[in-house]
């Protein structure tokens, strides 16, 4: 099932291709967030977390902390899907930026809930075309689908992906610095079928 | 004094009156929680998938339906619970996007509510009580004392169930 390297090998480079990939990916969604919002976006060296899943609280502020997750396929020579997750309030923070006036009530309304579909369609799409340039391989992304929740219920959808795969999560900790620091998470999970690709194409 | 203790992703653990035992943002996963009314010890499962016999790496017990409802029960047992008096109730089971392309992964929310019940059937534990489904993610909180299961969702009342 995944071309002549066996499920073994696959598990032991597993974490340290989607580190890599990771990095790269997160670096060039800066670029876009800067663009988009036409200023200076600094992004500290991501941290790239595996944890077992009862640490997912640990990250974030805690299991219930309210974020924003977006969530897409991944379509093309590679299949899989891909999350952004970022605090609620780091959320508005950049509504507010976009759309130029600052978000003040709880609810958030329709058209700033699609303000935070695009940013994500933005991060995610400039992450994954770079992972496309680097693999030589094509990644299409869906329309991204957005849910506002506590950080564990949205977790809980990548973590049973890998769950499937093992006991463990892996995630991308991206700090950008613009006025304020928006903390945010990209997790890559590419189909299992994708990583003999993804590994073929970095010549692993 | 009681306690309420905490059960994370994949995990499980019990209790016995006056304590309590939670579980936070509850997902796609289930919680399942199980008590016995008179010797009022009970316990709680946070499952991620419905399954362990689909799965190849499958020796982390509290992270499957089955497995983890088994084992659930065994503990519920060794700390004084009488297995034909168990009653369970469970949450969770929330679909958060709309889109799930992969086989593993349709539908997963429903189908670790479907196994759950399936498992609890099996071992003959009444449902009384459920709180399942939709798009939102869930806190829990169970007491053995008095069964009381309690709810809570982001910007909606709690619900006792």
């Amino acid at each position: 099932m995944v071309g002549n390297i066996s499920l073994e090998r696959v598990k032991e480079e597993y974490f340290d291709v989607l580190k890599e990939l990771g990095n790269i990916g997160a670096g060039n969604a800066t670029t876009a967030l800067a663009q988009m919002l036409q200023c200076k976006v600094d992004m500290k060296v991501p941290q790239v977390r595996l944890l077992n899943f009862n640490e997912i609280g640990e990250v974030m502020g805690g299991e219930e902390q309210i974020v924003a997750g977006i969530y897409l396929a991944v379509e093309g020579e590679i299949t899989g899907s891909m999350m952004f997750v970022l605090e609620q309030n780091a959320a508005r923070s950049l509504v507010g930026k976009i759309m130029g006036v600052p978000v003040e009530t709880d609810e958030m309304s329709e058209i700033e809930l699609s303000a935070i579909k695009e940013i994500g369609n933005i991060i995610t799409g400039a992450y994954l075309n770079s992972l496309s340039s680097l693999t030589n391989l094509k990644m299409l992304p869906s329309v991204p689908d957005l849910n506002i929740d506590m950080l564990n219920a949205i977790l809980s959808v990548p973590a049973i992906e890998f769950g499937i795969m093992g006991d463990k999560i892996l995630l991308i900790q991206t700090q950008f610095t613009d006025d304020v620091e928006i903390n945010g998470y990209f997790i890559l999970l590419p189909d299992l079928e994708s990583y003999s690709k993804i590994l073929g194409a970095l010549g692993l | 004094m009681s306690e309420i203790i905490k059960v994370g992703m994949a995990d499980l653990n019990i209790c016995k009156s006056p304590d309590g035992i939670t579980t936070l943002g509850l997902g796609s996963c289930v919680g399942i929680a199980i008590r016995d009314p008179i010797a009022k010890v009970g316990g709680l499962a946070h499952i991620m998938l419905p399954d362990s016999t689909q799965i190849a790496n499958n020796s982390n017990i509290p992270k499957f339906a089955d497995t983890g409802i088994e084992e659930l029960v065994r503990q519920i047992v060794a700390i004084g619970g009488n297995r034909s008096r168990f009653e369970a109730k469970i949450a969770g089971g929330a679909q958060m996007f709309a889109f799930q392309n992969k086989g593993d992964m349709v539908r997963v929310g429903e189908r670790n509510i479907e196994a759950s019940k399936k498992k609890l059937k099996e071992l003959g534990i009444p449902l009384l009580a459920e709180d399942t489904g939709l798009n939102y993610g869930r806190t829990v909180v169970f007491y053995p004392e008095t069964g009381e299961f309690f709810i809570r969702s982001a910007g909606k009342p709690e619900k006792k169930i």
